[in-house]
C-alpha cells in the first residue's frame, strides 16, 4: 500500500471529531459497508462481463462514507449525484432493484432510465440526478427552503467547482436552511487533480459564505463525529478526502489507490470486535451480495 | 372594471401564495414597480422569496422547491436570461416525472422586453424551451388567456414556460381572433407579436385585403384552432409572425404544420438574424404593424418568391 499522500496528512485535521466507536457500531458499519463493497465486487464483474453497458460508476474507496453518514444524519433528505451505489444501498434501497437498473431492466429503481448516475429511491428519500454534475447542490437547497426537512446535499470535489454550486452554498447560508453539504473530495476530476484545477479550498470558499466547514479524513469515527457535530450547526459542510479506488467509469484501476481505509479500519478495531469477526462480517456479506447478482 | 394583465397575474400569484401554501422565487422582485405590477406586495414569510442574483443557482433552486410538492413560480426578468437559467428547468423539472416519477410543478414566467435593451435581454426565447420534451409552452396577453394557463397549470402537476411580454401587462380585455370568411391573407401571432399583426389587420382590410388573424397562446403542446386551420386552407398566403427568432423555432414548427394544409404560401416573420443592439439602429425588435404589411403587400404584387 502506497502511504497516505500529504492532501490527508496536512489537511484533514484527523482527531478534530473522531470518537471511539463501540463494539455494536463497529459490527453495524462494517457489515453495511462490506455489503455495499462486495455489492460494487460484482457489480465490477458484471461490467466486465458487458452485462452492464451504460457507464458505471463504482464507489471503491468511499463505501464507507454513507454508511457512516447515515449512522447520524438517518433521517435527512439525500441529494446525490453520480457514484451513488452505496448511498442507495445505505439508505435501505432495495439491492435487486439497484441490480436490475444497472442491468437497464423496467423492474429497476428507476425503470431502467437511470442507469447508474441517474438512479434514486423514493421510499427512502433518496432524489433522483439529472447527470448535471452537481445540479443536485441548489435543487436539495431549494427542497430544503421549501419542505423545511433536513437535507443532505452530496457532491464531488470536481462538481464543487460549478458556479451553481458555489452560490447555492452562499443563498443556504443566507437564507440558514438545515442542509449539510458533503463533499467526497478524491481529488479527481476523472483524472485531472484538484491543484490542477484550482487554487482555491472548498471549506475556505464555504466558511467565507458563513458556514461551519471542515476538511476531515474519511476514517468512520471521524465522518460520525463530524455529522453529528455538524447537525447541531446548520447549514454546514464537510469536505472528506478519500481514496477513489478505480476509475472514473468503469471497473478498472490503475493500481492501489492512495490508502485503503478497509484494511486500516480492521487494524483499528480488530481490538474492539476481534479481527476473524470481521473476517466472518466480510466474507457473509460479500456472499450476500454476490448472491443478488448471481440471481439476475 | 376591466383588469390589465398584470393584475391578472398579480391576483393569481397572491391567491396561489396565500391560499394554496405556493411559493413564488426570483430575483429583485420586490423592487421598484414589484415586476410590473404582476407580484402582489407579499412577504418572505408569505411566501415571496428573493433570490440572490445567481441565475444559474437560482432556477435550480427554485426547481428543488417545486420538488417538494409546493406550487412554484419562478420570475425570470428577462426572457434572455433563460439561456442561464434554463439549466435545470429544462433538464430536471421537465424530465423529473417522467425519469423518477416525481412531478416537478414549476411555472416558469420569462418576461420578454423589446426595444433598447441590448444583445442578451431582448426579445422572446420560448423556442429554447419548447424543442425540450416534459415541459408546457404558453404565451398569453390578455389577463384571460394568463388567467386559462394559470388554471391548467394548477390542475395539471407538469413544469410550464409563460413566455410574457411587458407589453402584455398593460392589455385591458381581450385579444380576439378576427376571422373573415374566404380571407386571402392569414396573420398567425405569438406574444407580442400580436400586439402588431393587430394593427396590421385593421389597416390591411382597410386597404382591401381580406386579412384573418389569429393568436397563438399555447405552443407546447401546440393548439391549433379549427378556425385557424380552416381559413389557412384557402388563403393566398399565411404569416406566422414571432418575437424570437425564426431559426429553428415555434414559428417555424407552426409553419411547417401548416404547410402540409395550405394551398397557398406559408411564411414566417420574425427578429432578424442578427443580435440586437442597444442603439435603435442597430436593435432587433417585434416585426411592426408596417413590417407585416410590407411583407404582404410585397407578397400580393408578386415580389416574393412564392410556393412551386
Amino acid at each position: 500500500m502506497r502511504p497516505i499522500r500529504t492532501r490527508i496528512s496536512e489537511g484533514c485535521y484527523r482527531n478534530q471529531f473522531q470518537r471511539q466507536l463501540e463494539h455494536d457500531e463497529v459490527v453495524a458499519i462494517w457489515r453495511q459497508w462490506m455489503f455495499n463493497f462486495g455489492f460494487e465486487l460484482a457489480t465490477a464483474r458484471a461490467v466486465r462481463e458487458k452485462r452492464i453497458y451504460v457507464p458505471t460508476y463504482l464507489s471503491f474507496g468511499s463505501e464507507h462514507v454513507p454508511v457512516s453518514l447515515f449512522r447520524v444524519l438517518g433521517n435527512y433528505h439525500l441529494f446525490a449525484q453520480h457514484r451513488a451505489h452505496s448511498y442507495f444501498l445505505s439508505r435501505g434501497g432495495s439491492p435487486e432493484s439497484l441490480r436490475d437498473e444497472l442491468l437497464g431492466l423496467s423492474s429497476g429503481c428507476t425503470g431502467g432510465r437511470g442507469g447508474s448516475a441517474s438512479i434514486h429511491a423514493p421510499d427512502a428519500q433518496m432524489w433522483g440526478h439529472s447527470g448535471l454534475m452537481g445540479d443536485q447542490v441548489p435543487i436539495a437547497v431549494g427542497y430544503c427552503q421549501a419542505s423545511g426537512n433536513k437535507t443532505l446535499a452530496v457532491m464531488g470535489d470536481a462538481s464543487a467547482e460549478e458556479d451553481f454550486v458555489l452560490a447555492a452554498l452562499g443563498y443556504a447560508a443566507t437564507k440558514n436552511l438545515p442542509i449539510l453539504f458533503l463533499c467526497e473530495d478524491n481529488d479527481f476530476s476523472i483524472l485531472t487533480p484538484v491543484q490542477t484545477r484550482r487554487s482555491w479550498n472548498l471549506t475556505t470558499v464555504a466558511r467565507a459564505f458563513g458556514l461551519s466547514a471542515f476538511d476531515i479524513c474519511d476514517d468512520p469515527s471521524e465522518i460520525i463525529g463530524a455529522a453529528e457535530t455538524l447537525s447541531n450547526q446548520l447549514p454546514a459542510l464537510i469536505n472528506v478526502h478519500i481514496a477513489r479506488g478505480g476509475w472514473h467509469a468503469g471497473a478498472g484501476s490503475d493500481g492501489p489507490p492512495e490508502w485503503n481505509r478497509i484494511s486500516m479500519f480492521e487494524d483499528e478495531y480488530s481490538g474492539v470486535v476481534g479481527r476473524e469477526t470481521l473476517k466472518e462480517i466480510r466474507t457473509e456479506e460479500i456472499e450476500r451480495a454476490r448472491r443478488i447478482w448471481e440471481q439476475s | 372594471m376591466k383588469q390589465t394583465t398584470a393584475q391578472v397575474i398579480s391576483e393569481h400569484s397572491r391567491d396561489l401564495l396565500l391560499n394554496h401554501k405556493g411559493l413564488i422565487f426570483g430575483q429583485c422582485l420586490t423592487a421598484v414597480g414589484w415586476v410590473g405590477g404582476t407580484i402582489p406586495e407579499l412577504t418572505e414569510d408569505e411566501g415571496l422569496i428573493e433570490l440572490s442574483m445567481a441565475d444559474v443557482a437560482g432556477g435550480s433552486i427554485a426547481v428543488g422547491a417545486a420538488l417538494s410538492g409546493r406550487r412554484v413560480i419562478y420570475v425570470v426578468r428577462y426572457q434572455g436570461f433563460m439561456w442561464y437559467n434554463a439549466a435545470s428547468i429544462v433538464n430536471y423539472a421537465a424530465k423529473s416525472k417522467e425519469m423518477w416519477g416525481i412531478p416537478c410543478p414549476i411555472m416558469v414566467r420569462g418576461i420578454g422586453m423589446d426595444g433598447s435593451i441590448g444583445p442578451v435581454a431582448s426579445g422572446a426565447h420560448h423556442s429554447l424551451v419548447a424543442r425540450m420534451p416534459g415541459i408546457a409552452v404558453a404565451a398569453p396577453m390578455s389577463g384571460q388567456e394568463w388567467s386559462s394557463v394559470f388554471h391548467w397549470w394548477m390542475a395539471n402537476d407538469d413544469p410550464i414556460y409563460v413566455s410574457e411580454s411587458r407589453k402584455s401587462f398593460e392589455v385591458i380585455g381581450e385579444m380576439s381572433d378576427l376571422v373573415i370568411n374566404d380571407a386571402d391573407v392569414v396573420l398567425v401571432g405569438i406574444g407580442p407579436a400580436r400586439i402588431s399583426v393587430t394593427e396590421a389587420v385593421k389597416q390591411l382590410n382597410s386597404l382591401g385585403v381580406r386579412t384573418s388573424s389569429f393568436g397563438l397562446v399555447w405552443l407546447r403542446p401546440l393548439q391549433l384552432s379549427k378556425a385557424l386551420l380552416g381559413s389557412v386552407r384557402n388563403a393566398q398566403l399565411t404569416l406566422i409572425v414571432e418575437s424570437d427568432y425564426e431559426s429553428c423555432s415555434v414559428a417555424a414548427t407552426v409553419a411547417n404544420r401548416l404547410w402540409e394544409i395550405a394551398d397557398g404560401h406559408v411564411s414566417l416573420l420574425g427578429l432578424d438574424d442578427r443580435t440586437a443592439g442597444f442603439s435603435r439602429e442597430s436593435d432587433n425588435t417585434t416585426p411592426t404593424h408596417e413590417s407585416i404589411i410590407r411583407y404582404i403587400l410585397s407578397f400580393l404584387d408578386g415580389s416574393i418568391a412564392t410556393r412551386q
